[in-house]
């Protein structure tokens, strides 16, 4: 019974009451199918191998526009099934539900981010899962939360965010006294709070890291960070000055779209290429940065260049700060840059490149937590060491 | 006063550690609150004072004796004031003297011991009550060692015990008292001196009926005069009695300090209970004078002799006891492992001697068993781990278990350990370890270490393509039977002395190393030469992985490897086996110029430890106090 998977899905407006777990329409396609067409979903819906469901992901939310990635965006649209980009919309009654779509429909709102994305979707799983015990939800939540996974293996918040959500919701012990349904409306209750959560966390950090940013100082900031902006956006709001050094971000230029959201809240900003970070150094109070995982040694993974960013500004004494969401932290702990699994995306170099050059292109980083100031994360403002506490808290 | 505590209550805290292991024999009853009730009035007289439980201050071979006082007489009864004053005067006196005992040189004590004599030895022929035979015992130890530390109070207080023996009461109270009237510590003192003389005024009424009843009346006026000393001495016992658990929990919490080998008198005590007869050694050096140097190769003879002799020492206990001083378990996982099982063979074969409980007897047995490992070779911190394991296990047994059930469930307890902390520890550390081995890397060990041989052959197994740099040192020569047995499996290996790590460190891209302990602070407790190489390693950027289970944490903080270590034999620096014409030291070993130091351990800090892998995962070295914390209790609980 519990091979059913998920991925049959009611209709939204009729699993809205759990109740009526008992009738499924009889238009449901029987148990084995969604299995099978399970790996088309699973596959990335990139044809190119060496580029990462992550870059994607990334350039999709940054608004990175090169010419390659646009040829590839492209084709990564039309190739997803998913007609209807409007996530208010429920998919429709009777189709297989599968938490990649709801996963990539829920992807497609600019300001949610990845991990959210896949909070939502596996929340959406247990909203119609057909389960009747809750070892059976359990397993289903497993099953979606692996293809989810398996989706992008590269992408650490995606993982953590999965990881987390299990944790979380699972993790109960007041689910062993109740009846089924009403487990199951708790664990969906949870479900929506931890999204709740994850979605607030941005706000938290912003709050946060107010009483770092001072009036007359200088920020430096690498690539775009959306909680990077927060905390810039709500320091601007508060009528803090100061100002903003960027770095262009090559190869997909995301600190010129940094630097354009900065503008417009009249924050002056001046914009750097990647290898002036050293040059200007000397001008830059602290130095801000996002995550794209933070792991479990208190380092994080990061674009690239927030490395050499952190050195630099470590031998120069400045701080570095990181802005990260919780649900970002991974139970990762990588020993050095090439321990951990690359995440590679495209580098337009402008001029053809001779088939003899190698060119190098992962897209990221790994950063010591040696070089990292402090974290401001939705659980706090945390030092590097206490990553780690809070992981083995979460997880063990 | 409260300055005078603040300054003793440091070291005191430290001291209830050392006995906390010995203590609960002490206890006539399963539960911890009415002997404690019985035994602590003295201690009330503040919240500092409580954690000094009488209980503990006698050392185990006392315990044993208190123990059948307390079986055989009626236990001591909470008891008017008059009992508890003078009770307490002599503890206030442990308060500021008791500690030092342990840490400094015992010089002191023929200075004091001529007077705390005289009332102990009076206490002890008079009083025919075991409670009071105990609390004498702790009040001679008080004045003994007073002397040692808190010189001010030990001026007072001596004199005041010379003229408690010889004098009227009274006049010794009058003569000091005008000095202390202003100041509290003044006061203070005055207290002190009033519930002496309280005490040997109640001695004297309670033991000695012919004596004349002037001396307690005369004293009463003079304590009167304090008054505050009997009413807080009251409302602090009630109090007490809430925060009594909170101490009880907070006293198993200290680490026990170790013994120091450069305290003459104590280690003349230490010798005369000593089943080993070790001769120590000469020469040493001085700055490791605190631990124990024994000449190696002279007691095994001796104590193999003893073998069929030795009544109280189990066969099993025994034979471990002697392979661990022969050298032939080393390693800590093995060493535990033996410990356990000779444990088990004890707790097979016991049998709860007649009007005895089995909780406080076996945890006395088991007591004496591991003093003899003790001096067979210095416990490792996983002994002490799994010991503590071992004896709240014994602790927590139900009363209602018959003592058949209650030796199968400690069995089973300890094959469970075995099982769960060191083998299944094992292998789960093998598999998060393996994910670090990439194809092409070329790993670093030092010595050996049977979990980094698991994990090598563990990915050997998997396939993977890596090479094995053992670095190796002497006198052991470990690396050399772990060459052999990985040569053996297929591995390729190369094989070099640590003169060289730095060399080789170049081609290195792990280093795995296996440690002994992992300490608070991040510390690695390991082999010595271990912080050599993680040192080299960290100059060179190459991660330095330690695999550690995690039974080995300790909540201690080391920040040297003097304070905690082992001697090894001296004697193997200086000679080569097999190199006669390496000879130079063979006669300049008894030269009073020359000393050799042969350490065991060291200590590498945090700062070079990339990775700790345990069986809780991968982790920094920053959480290891974390685990300490939620899971450090976890194995008192299974």
């Amino acid at each position: 019974m519990w091979c059913r998977s998920a991925s049959f899905i009611l209709d939204k407006q009729q699993n809205d009451t759990v109740s009526n777990l008992r009738n499924p329409p009889d238009s449901l396609t029987p148990a084995s199918p969604p299995p099978l067409s399970m790996p088309d979903t699973l596959q990335n819906p990139n044809p190119q191998n060496n580029i990462s469901a992550y870059y994607q992901t990334r350039a999709a939310h940054h608004a990175v526009v090169t010419s390659d990635w646009l040829a590839q965006a492209q084709a990564a649209v039309t190739r997803e099934p998913d007609g209807a980009p409007d996530t208010s919309v429920p998919p429709v009654a009777g189709k297989p539900f599968s938490v990649i779509d709801e996963f990539n429909s829920w992807r497609k709102q600019p300001d949610l981010a990845e991990a959210v994305a896949a909070i939502r979707a596996l929340a959406a799983v247990i909203r119609n899962c057909q389960a009747t015990t809750m070892m059976e939800l359990e397993i289903e939540l497993k099953k979606a939360s692996d293809s989810l996974k398996l989706w992008d293996a590269t992408s650490i918040s995606l993982t953590a965010g999965c990881d987390l959500f299990m944790r979380y919701v699972t993790r109960t012990s007041a689910l062993e006294y109740e009846d089924f349904n009403s487990a199951k409306s708790r664990l969906i209750e949870r479900a929506e709070k931890f999204g709740e959560i994850s979605c607030k966390a941005r706000r938290i950090i912003a709050m946060l890291s107010q009483d770092f940013i001072f009036d007359g100082c200088t920020i430096m900031v690498h690539g775009f960070s959306r909680v990077v902006l927060e905390v810039l956006k709500t320091a601007a709001q508060s009528k803090k000055l100061f100002r903003v050094f960027c770095t262009e971000g090559r190869p997909d230029r995301t600190g010129l779209r940094l630097s354009n959201e900065l503008a417009k809240l009249d924050v002056p900003v001046k914009l750097l290429i990647d290898s002036a970070v050293a040059y200007t150094m000397d001008d830059v109070d602290m130095v801000f940065v996002g995550a794209d995982g933070v792991v479990e040694s208190g380092g994080i993974i990061n674009m690239m260049g927030t490395y050499q960013m952190a050195l630099v500004a470590h031998s120069m004494n400045k701080p570095v700060y990181v802005a990260a969401e919780s649900y970002k932290f991974a139970r990762l702990y990588p020993l050095d840059q090439k321990d951990m699994a690359p995440a590679l995306r495209p580098i337009d170099f402008g001029v053809p490149i001779p088939s003899k050059v190698e060119v190098e292109t992962s897209a990221r980083d790994y950063t010591p937590p040696q070089y990292l100031t402090l974290l401001f994360t939705d659980l706090g403002v945390l030092t590097p060491s206490v990553v780690s506490d809070e992981l083995i808290q979460l997880y063990l | 006063m409260d300055a005078r505590r603040a300054t003793t209550t440091v070291p005191r805290v430290r001291q209830v550690g050392f006995f906390t292991p010995n203590a609960p024999p002490a206890q006539p009853s399963r539960t911890h609150s009415f002997p404690l009730d019985s035994s602590s009035p003295p201690l009330s007289n503040s919240p500092v004072n409580n954690s000094l439980s009488p209980v503990m201050i006698p050392p185990s071979r006392h315990l044993s004796d208190n123990l059948v006082h307390r079986a055989t007489s009626p236990l001591p009864v909470p008891e008017p004031s008059a009992f508890r004053r003078p009770i307490r005067s002599h503890h206030v006196a442990v308060v500021g003297s008791y500690n030092p005992t342990e840490s400094l040189l015992g010089s002191s004590p023929p200075l004091a011991s001529p007077s705390s004599r005289v009332i102990g030895d009076g206490e002890f022929s008079e009083e025919s009550s075991a409670g009071w035979f105990r609390r004498s015992n702790s009040a001679k130890f008080a004045s003994s060692f007073s002397g040692a530390f808190d010189l001010t109070s030990v001026m007072s207080s001596e004199a005041g015990g010379f003229h408690q023996v010889k004098k009227p009461v009274v006049a010794q109270t009058q003569s000091t008292k005008p000095l202390k009237e202003k100041t509290t510590k003044a006061e203070r003192r005055a207290l002190q001196e009033a519930q002496r003389a309280a005490k040997a005024a109640a001695k004297d009424m309670t033991v000695s009926v012919g004596v004349s009843t002037s001396k307690p009346v005369k004293q009463q006026p003079a304590q009167k005069k304090d008054a505050p000393p009997p009413a807080s001495s009251i409302a602090v016992s009630d109090r007490k009695g809430v925060e009594r658990s909170m101490e009880k929990e907070r006293r198993k919490d200290i680490p026990a300090p170790r013994m120091q080998f450069d305290d003459k008198s104590r280690v003349e005590k230490a010798k005369k209970r000593a089943v080993v007869n070790q001769s120590e050694a000469r020469n040493r050096v001085e700055l490791f004078r605190h631990l124990p140097q024994y000449e190696h190769g002279t007691q095994l003879p001796d104590l193999e002799s003893k073998f069929f002799q030795l009544d109280p020492m189990h066969p099993a206990v025994y034979k471990v006891g002697l392979q661990y001083l022969a050298g032939d378990i080393s390693g800590g996982n093995a060493r535990c492992i033996a410990m356990l099982q000779a444990f088990q063979e004890v707790i097979k074969d016991y049998s709860t001697p007649p009007e005895k409980s089995l909780t406080r007897d076996l945890t006395a047995k088991i007591s004496s068993f591991v003093s003899f490992f003790t001096e067979c070779r210095p416990l490792s911190m996983s002994m002490g781990n799994t010991i503590r394991f071992l004896k709240s296990r014994i602790a927590k047994l139900p009363l209602t278990f018959s003592e058949s059930e209650a030796k199968a469930s400690l069995c089973a307890d300890i094959d469970r350990f075995i099982n769960e902390k060191i083998v299944l520890a094992d292998n789960v550390i093998i598999r998060h370890a393996v994910t670090k081995i990439m194809d092409g890397d070329v790993l670093l060990t030092y010595g050996s270490s049977c979990v980094v041989e698991m994990i090598l052959l563990y990915a050997h197994e998997l396939g993977k393509q890596f090479r094995v740099v053992i670095v190796d040192s002497r006198p052991k020569l470990k690396g050399q039977a772990l060459l052999r047995r990985l040569v053996g499996k297929g591995l390729s290996c190369t094989y070099t002395h640590i003169n060289a790590v730095s060399y080789i460190m170049h081609e290195v891209t792990r280093v795995f190393l296996g440690s002994s302990s992992v300490l608070s602070n991040g510390t690695v407790y390991s082999r010595v030469g271990t912080a050599c190489v993680a040192m080299v390693a960290h100059a060179f950027h190459v991660p330095v992985l330690i695999c550690c289970e995690a039974y080995k944490f300790h909540e201690r903080v080391l920040l040297d490897s003097i304070c905690s270590n082992e001697l090894g034999d001296p004697d193997a620096l200086s000679k080569v086996p097999g190199r006669m014409d390496i000879n130079y030291l063979d006669d300049l070993t008894n030269k009073d110029n020359m000393q050799l130091l042969n350490l065991m351990y060291d200590a590498t800090p945090s700062e070079y430890v990339s990775m700790i892998i345990t069986d809780y995962g991968m982790i920094p070295p920053t959480s290891v106090p974390v685990i300490v914390r939620e899971y450090g209790r976890e194995y008192l609980w299974i």
